[in-house]
């Protein structure tokens, strides 16, 4: 089976070096380290944001970053979709557009907005999907942004720190509908944390972080994922 | 060519021909000039708050100069260059059939290169103070960059965009040593800061005072607008 994600890269950044290779397959890995162990800065170079020096990068079974060979796919066409931190939501669209920009699989934007609509329903944000970002409460704008980052049909989706913004009660929720969302809908997901309990409660494996290197790899004991919903992508399997 | 309202509308309103025609003029002179400064200085100011290219520097004081220069020595290049022999006078030839000098589209060109550097320097700065995350974010939802710029970077910088260009028009729309310059004191071809001057020169105090307390309540107004775009809550 082809992984959903393979990475062998390393990036100087002043005095630090990071140097990590691991693969992701399906469910969700965590990058799990303190601040500034280079969690971040892997999922940027992993998004096209940055470039690693050296390495390559291969999503789902497509080699996206390759320094040897000068090959660097653009962000837009890695088929990726990504939640930060803050949402990163447009402040001047409404959460229904937010979402529906990031539509790739439908042309025309009532079929766009139909996809967004969908998505929206699924992380429980459909009662403001005409309300702008600036009016959500924190826990309301990471649910639109989760909407955001799985609704263009991608091939891995990456959240970066997306609970640390917000109060325990709202990250406790959000923990499960993070989970729930991306298992049904059969993503595979790279998310990054410093929390070593979102980590456990989140992560079908555990990738440990520790100054720019992968110090440890451990698989998490998990139920048999649900079955995906209809319509989404088949490629969860069981631990 | 200047009669945006009817004249019977405004003698109806009490408005003279005195006041009317120079307003009309600059308004209209500013109005076009704009247009252009718009277009040309936000693309500007993109390219140089976005690209990564030698000479930026230099491009962007090569333009900025109207602002630092007195608007004589504007005018005095733009008339010796539109108006003596060469390649610029030979094209205005080619494409209007007539130099531009002491014309209204020469106003226009005054106008333009006055106020270009407001526009340029508001829209530069406004965009390169754009969150480049919400670019970032846009890039992983699959944008190009052209939308990323048309529904990303310029609506998130826009109040600082719309106040240069009300700057810009409000530069246009005052241009007294650079209009004068290229286009004299010829008849319907005479903005409001060159009437107000020709009514100094010649004596008419009442005039003059109607034509300065005018032209303070357009600056007021558009101060005023752009005064009020500064404290718009953002969304």
């Amino acid at each position: 089976m082809t992984a959903a994600l393979e990475v062998a890269v390393t990036r100087q950044i002043g005095e630090f070096e990071l140097d990590v290779a691991f693969t992701v397959e399906s469910g969700i890995s965590v990058l799990f380290g303190p601040s500034g162990a280079g969690k971040s800065l892997t999922l940027a170079l992993i998004a096209g944001l940055m470039r690693p020096d050296s390495g390559t990068i291969v999503i789902n079974g497509e080699v996206v970053t390759d320094c040897e060979h000068r090959l660097h796919v653009s962000t837009q066409a890695r088929r990726i979709g990504m939640v930060f931190q803050d949402g990163l939501l447009l402040p001047h669209r409404s959460v229904l557009d937010n979402v529906a920009l990031a539509v790739r699989q439908a042309s025309g934007r009532p079929a766009r907005r139909a996809v967004a609509r969908s998505w929206l329903e699924r992380v429980g944000a459909e009662g403001f999907a005409h309300r702008r970002p600036g009016s959500l409460s924190g826990g309301q704008r990471q649910r639109v942004a989760l909407a955001r980052g799985l609704a263009g049909d991608p091939a891995l989706v990456l959240l970066d720190e997306p609970l640390s913004a917000l109060d325990s009660a709202v990250r406790r929720e959000l923990r499960n509908l993070i989970r729930e969302v991306i298992i049904s809908s059969g993503v595979p997901a790279v998310l990054v944390t410093h929390d070593a309990e979102e980590a456990e409660d989140l992560g079908d494996v555990v990738i440990a972080y520790n100054d720019g290197r992968v110090t440890g790899r451990r698989v998490v004991a998990r139920p048999v994922y649900p079955e995906p919903q209809p319509g989404a992508p088949q490629s969860t399997e069981p631990t | 060519m200047t009669a945006l309202v009817p004249h019977s509308w405004l003698n109806s309103l009490g408005i003279p021909p005195w006041v009317w025609n120079p307003l009309s003029v600059s308004l209209h002179a500013a109005f076009e000039a704009t247009i252009v400064v718009a277009v040309v200085g936000v693309a500007l100011g993109y390219l140089l708050a976005k690209g990564r290219f030698p000479g930026r520097g230099a491009i962007e004081t090569l333009f900025s100069l109207p602002m630092a220069l007195p608007p004589t020595v504007v005018g005095y290049y733009l008339l010796t260059r539109m108006g003596g022999p060469g390649p610029i006078r030979n094209a205005e030839i080619h494409l209007f059939g007539h130099p531009l000098t002491f014309t209204f589209t020469g106003i226009v060109v005054a106008q333009i290169v006055e106020s270009f550097p407001y526009c340029l320097r508001f829209s530069r700065t406004a965009i390169s103070v754009v969150d480049p995350r919400f670019e970032q974010a846009a890039r992983a939802m699959g944008l190009s960059r052209w939308r990323i710029m048309l529904l990303v970077t310029l609506p998130l910088a826009r109040r600082g965009i719309v106040a240069g260009v009300a700057m810009a028009f409000g530069r246009a729309l005052g241009d007294f040593g650079a209009t004068m310059i290229v286009s004299g004191s010829v008849p319907m071809a005479t903005t409001m800061p060159i009437a107000l001057y020709d009514a100094v020169f010649y004596g008419s105090h009442e005039q003059a005072m109607v034509l300065a307390l005018v032209q303070l309540g357009v600056a007021f107004a558009i101060l005023l607008g752009v005064s009020r775009l500064g404290k718009v809550r953002p969304w």
